[in-house]
């Protein structure tokens, strides 16, 4: 079984671009991940992408072939769609089929156009994440469906909005110096509180925004990385999956992750890590309670307990494992489809020391990226080691 | 939503007129498992022979959100709250209706009430007063 490497990646700046195509926010950031990389085209064996709303903001299905066009790559091409986890899956794939020998080289990556489609047009877009007889029609919202996370796991453990504005002015701290986020902004806890509210508990900074953005990441095997004499010091060295019932009513905690435990569990093994090797992690935050519950179903805390996490200062940049040194999708943005490969990206510069907060990480060997469809009835993990 | 307008959707709608009637019921499996049509396999076990159990009168309100930021079928609607309530051995999402919003809250006694959305007057399910 080979090793398989990030020999590159790239990312546009994630925001509001209305008028940009995803054929073309997805060119940029792989015109990016060839120049870091330093693979030529030519070598790429397929093309593995992740999109979720296309058919809704862009009147376009068939999503591979039109972006293997885009980024200059004659290879077969296959569109991932596991909602906001649709290019984590393809991140997964990818590492299979590099293992097993099938391909030494996979373009990855995912784009997302969505501030096109306005406030209401993203919230009705999203929703689509959720099951639509019995969840959306009755009004459910995607903030609506974490809102009843929130507040299911502020009834069981405790905890209050303001332990919540901690993770957001964390996310926001992170992404002062990252060019790429979509807000490079502080904020104060009194912001998060005083916001207007999207669905209670939550306010309108629990919530991550609508984001445009592309992201891709150049794997390979480590023969390939070897025969090239590429610089690729982090390998991709655990995946793992999980899946749960669609509706989140149909779970048997409504305050708990167990797709992302079961994701997490399974990339752990496959890595030969547990959670106490983890220096350094992305977790999916597309609203401040899911970055709780990502903590304490990748077993960085223990359950009940990861409501204190920010606010007591452990998962701060120079906190004892800290989380979303990117920003995170609150503060970065979260153009759905390329949020699972622009979390590879982030932690794969930040464990190579090319990522502007990457001296809170200058030890850190492990990292993990958690990526969450849905209310996490599909999710992936993935653990990243470098050489040091 | 993308439905025409007189096309139903088989299973759902005959369980919305059967709220409607007052006789809501789930599927549950020789093994006892419960869900929520149209189905066909028991999502638990696999099993093919569902029957029709009876829902209990009342629910209970495990969790709650108030909505401001609504999609733009439920434009008119906001602000109102959902829920998830607990019907026996099944859950069910729906939007809490008659009652005010402050008084919402976990623990809360519910009856299963098919309401109409005041933006697209669509059936929506929803939980009022026992
Ligand atoms: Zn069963």
């Amino acid at each position: 079984m080979s090793d398989v490497r990030v020999a590159g990646a790239g990312l546009t700046a994630f925001g509001h671009s209305p008028e940009r195509t995803s054929r073309d926010l997805f060119a940029e950031a792989t015109i990016a991940a060839f120049e870091d990389a330093d693979v030529p085209r030519a070598d790429v064996d397929a093309l593995l992408y992740g999109n979720f709303m296309g058919e809704l903001s862009e009147h376009q299905g068939h999503h591979g072939p039109l972006m293997a066009e885009a980024a200059g790559v004659q290879a077969p091409a296959t569109r991932y769609e596991s909602a906001c986890a649709s290019s984590g899956t393809a991140v997964r794939d990818a590492v299979m089929r590099i293992r097993n020998g099938e391909d030494d080289v996979v373009l990855v990556g995912g784009a997302e156009r969505m501030t096109n489609l306005g406030t209401a047009g993203a919230t009705e877009a999203l929703a689509i994440a959720a099951d639509d007889l019995w969840e959306v029609r009755a009004g459910m919202t995607f903030p609506g469906a974490y809102a009843l996370m929130a507040q299911a796991y502020f009834d069981e453990y405790g905890g209050e909005h303001e332990d919540l504005a901690h993770v957001a002015m964390k996310n926001h701290e992170n992404a002062l110096t990252n060019e790429k986020a979509q807000y490079q902004s502080a904020i104060e806890i009194e912001d998060v509180l005083e916001a207007p509210p999207v669905s209670e508990p939550l306010g309108l900074y629990d919530s991550c925004p609508i984001s445009d953005g592309a992201a891709a990441a150049v794997l390979v095997s480590e023969d390939y990385a070897e025969e090239h004499g590429l610089d690729a010091p982090v390998s991709i060295s655990g995946t793992g999956q999980g899946g749960d019932r669609m509706a989140l009513h149909d779970r048997e905690y409504l305050a708990r992750s167990p797709a992302a435990r079961e994701a997490g569990a399974e990339a752990y093994a496959d890595a030969g890590v547990d959670a106490a090797d983890v220096d350094v992690a992305e977790v999916h935050d597309c609203f401040t309670i899911a970055e709780v519950l990502a903590l304490e179903a990748l077993d960085l805390e223990p359950v009940g307990e990861g409501i204190s996490a920010a606010r007591d200062g452990r998962t701060t940049a120079d906190g004892e494992t800290p989380i979303n040194l990117s920003g995170g999708l609150k503060a970065k943005g979260h153009p759905v489809g390329a949020t699972g490969v622009s979390q590879i990206a982030e932690l794969a510069d930040l464990l190579a020391g090319d990522h502007p907060n990457s001296e809170f990480v200058s030890d850190a060997t492990t990292g993990v990226a958690h990526n969450a469809g849905g209310t996490v009835a599909s999710a992936t993990v993935h653990v990243l080691e470098v050489d040091r | 939503m993308s439905d025409a307008d007189d096309v139903q959707d088989a299973g759902f709608d005959e369980w919305l007129d059967a709220a409607e009637e007052d006789a809501a019921y789930c599927l549950e499996c020789p093994e006892g498992h419960a869900s929520l049509p149209p189905r066909r396999v028991c999502p638990d076990c696999g099993a093919t022979d569902l029957e029709e159990t009876a829902l209990p009168d009342s629910g209970e309100i495990e969790t709650f959100t108030v909505t401001h930021v609504p999609t733009p079928a439920f434009e008119e609607d906001a602000p109102y709250a959902t829920a998830v309530a607990a019907f026996g051995p099944v859950r069910l999402t729906g939007q809490v209706v008659e009652f005010d919003l402050e008084t919402v809250e976990t623990g809360l006694e519910v009856e299963l009430e098919i309401a109409v959305s005041e933006t697209t007057g669509e059936r929506v399910l929803g939980f009022g007063p026992v």
